[in-house]
């Protein structure tokens, strides 16, 4: 029984990374329709923003806490200048958007080994997050997962709010539930547009910070969970983000309980083969925006 | 006016055809030495996995990102059965009795020591594996970008499946140190010409198989199922099959590509078909010409001859370089070098003539 909620919180925790990377993904292809390969490069930024910090302010803890908005504002502010420079010139071709911001994302780990050297570096922990809570009998959970699991969720909530309750918010939801009606309605959509690029890249650089927890920071750190990030957001539907949330604790349970059965290499399959299957039974994701689009 | 674009298109593709048998066939030969050649037999290889994705993703949108996993396939499929002949028969693989871990031959190994069986997996067995993904995703109509993160996403797999069963697959490493081909010694330079040669002969099939696809009534029904695909399904046609028949020939050719690469390499590994070489694959493409015929050819050459003369002196220089092609290319020249010819005779005449068919689109792809 403990090994299988062993698994579970393991799930959960997988979850709750996919889900911070995804949150950020499904905001801007949800609203954009527009997939940014160097999202992956975004939450780098974040990583090796928090391992500098940690250069100048040595309390572990302390840098820490600095660095998820700084992580925020370098990466939004990243976010900000791709979508300037290329993004908003490409909205109408979502494919070549696609392989564009993966040249992006090539430059950027080519500069950060410039800059920070090919191999991984590595940042301290504050002390509290090194140690586990134990939980019952032989169960015991790392401090640092539950502190992204909370980090998470009050991420969550804080989206879900903003979008719900600020004017921000109800510009976004304007523009992704109708883009054309919300131009006519006064809505500067190029201008939401941007602010949403701010706010899904932020995303990923606190996601970065996150990640600075659980391993090392590596220029092409961000080049393999960004995939499974994708996934969620394809599986979950775009245009919400209750679906990327339940999609992500899903395949993370997923992930962990067959990897517990079988190896990882073949879990990785396994979840790729479900996904397929889900998309059979619903190609749009989980959830959809009801649209009178023919699509 | 040039006399060429008097002539009709049946005489200009005989004359262009012509043209690259000689290039390929005599001038290579004669002038690069065997080291340049093998390079060049690789570089051609890439080239047949470009004609395949300019047939997919140029005419008919399907940019897929995995193509890494069918000439994994086709070179697996062959390196499979070279090892096997290396070793004799009833013998296993070298690094199956260095790592030690196996006491027989895997079952799923040995069909793959009969060279007919063999030979028709490293196509057969690409084509299937896009027929089961397409048929599910086309008729689901799961298309665009949510197609390209599938494709990525399948390669992903593909890789960390050959990684982790080490024992049956060789891990991290592949299949290396191939010695013979059919009999035939690879560590000859005799025996690599016609190695080389064997790929030429491939490539240019493979072309005039193409050429005749992208003329044919289907051609045209790919470019428009590209185009609107809403509008051909109310004419009646089902898109799915469509995309799937152009998404199943660029698999088979990415195989057929990947087991002419091992012989022509000796290797087969993981980081040569996971998700970064898979888009390298496209970046070819992309700089050639998407829709062209010859474009992703020759794109894909000149790309992979550019990271073989950078990468080695300047290998950070070339990372930028290639970022900078996708960015570049893509965004301000959608239609490849290919199309700068055009772009540059419209602008000298005075009354622009129509647009190509292929090209007008490329200007504004279609939304997904």
């Amino acid at each position: 029984m403990t090994v299988i909620l062993g698994q579970l919180f393991t799930g959960v925790s997988i979850g709750a990374v996919l889900l911070l990377i995804a949150l950020g993904l499904a905001l801007t292809f949800g609203q954009m329709n527009v997939i940014n390969m160097a999202h992956g490069e975004f939450i780098m930024a974040g990583a090796y923003t928090t391992y500098v910090l940690q250069q100048t302010i040595t309390d572990a803890g302390l840098s820490l806490l600095v660095a998820l908005p700084v992580a925020f504002a370098v990466a939004g502010a990243m976010g900000v200048l791709l979508e300037w420079a290329l993004i908003r010139r490409l909205y109408t071709r979502p494919l070549d958007t696609l392989l564009v911001t993966w040249g992006v994302s090539l430059m950027l780990q080519q500069l950060a080994r410039d800059i920070f050297g090919a191999p991984n570096v590595q940042t301290k922990a504050p002390d509290i997050l090194t140690e586990s809570t134990s939980l019952g009998a032989d169960l015991s959970i790392a401090n640092s997962r539950l502190f992204i699991l909370g980090l998470v969720l009050l991420a969550v909530a804080a989206l879900t709010a903003a979008l719900k309750f600020t004017p921000l918010g109800r510009r976004i939801r304007a523009v992704v539930q109708n883009r054309d009606l919300a131009a006519v309605s006064g809505i500067p959509t190029a201008r939401v547009d941007r602010l949403t690029f701010f706010i899904g890249s932020g995303l990923a650089g606190v996601a970065g910070v996150a990640l600075t927890l659980l391993g090392p920071i590596g220029p092409t750190m961000g080049t393999n969970i960004i995939i499974d990030a994708f996934l969620v957001v394809v599986v979950g539907g775009i245009g919400q983000l209750k679906g990327s949330v339940i999609v992500a604790f899903v395949l993370g349970m997923l992930q962990a309980m067959v990897e517990y059965l079988t190896t990882l290499s073949v879990a990785k399959v396994i979840v790729f083969i479900a996904i397929v299957a889900f998309l059979q039974w619903r190609p749009q994701g989980l959830f959809t925006l009801r649209t009178r689009s023919l699509a | 006016m040039n006399p060429l674009t008097n002539l009709s298109p049946r005489v200009r593709a005989w004359l262009g055809f012509g043209l690259g048998a000689v290039v390929l066939f005599a001038a290579a030969p004669a002038l690069l030495t065997d080291f340049r050649l093998s390079l060049l037999a690789k570089y051609l290889c890439f080239a047949i996995v470009a004609v395949g994705i300019g047939l997919a993703w140029g005419r008919g949108g399907l940019l897929t990102l995995g193509q890494g996993v069918f000439f994994g396939l086709g070179g697996y499929a062959m390196a499979m059965h070279l090892k096997l002949a290396d070793a004799g028969e009833g013998n296993m693989p070298d690094f199956m009795e260095l790592y030690g871990q196996l006491d027989e031959l895997p079952a799923w190994w040995a069909p793959f020591a009969n060279p007919v069986f063999a030979l028709a997996a490293t196509v057969l067995l690409p084509m299937l594996v896009a027929f089961g993904l397409g048929s599910l995703v086309f008729r689901r109509r799961v298309r665009g970008a949510y197609f390209a993160i599938l494709s990525q996403a399948l390669a992903a797999a593909m890789v960390i499946l050959l990684i982790g069963q080490q024992g049956t697959t060789g891990g991290t490493n592949g299949l290396t140190d191939i010695e013979g081909f059919f009999g035939y010694d690879l560590d000859d330079p005799v025996n690599q010409r016609m190695v080389y040669f064997i790929i030429a002969g491939v490539l240019l099939a493979l072309l005039a198989l193409t050429r005749q696809l992208m003329h044919s009534r289907y051609g045209e029904l790919l470019v428009a199922v590209r185009d609107s695909e809403e509008r051909v399904r109310f004419l009646g046609y089902n898109p799915a099959n469509v995309k799937l028949v152009a998404y199943v020939v660029a698999a088979g050719m990415a195989g057929l590509a990947g087991a002419l690469f091992v012989p022509a390499v000796g290797i087969i590994s993981p980081a040569l078909i996971g998700i970064v070489p898979s888009i390298e694959f496209v970046i070819g493409v992309a700089v050639g010409g998407r829709a062209a015929l010859l474009g992703p050819v020759l794109g894909a050459v000149a790309v992979a001859w550019a990271k073989t003369a950078l990468s080695e002196r300047f290998p950070g220089t070339w990372t930028y370089l290639q970022g900078a092609m996708f960015v570049l290319v893509v965004a301000f020249l959608p239609g490849g070098l290919a199309s700068l010819w055009g772009l540059l005779k419209r602008r000298r005449e005075a009354t622009p003539p129509a647009p190509e068919v292929g090209e007008r689109v490329l200007v504004k792809e279609v939304a997904a």
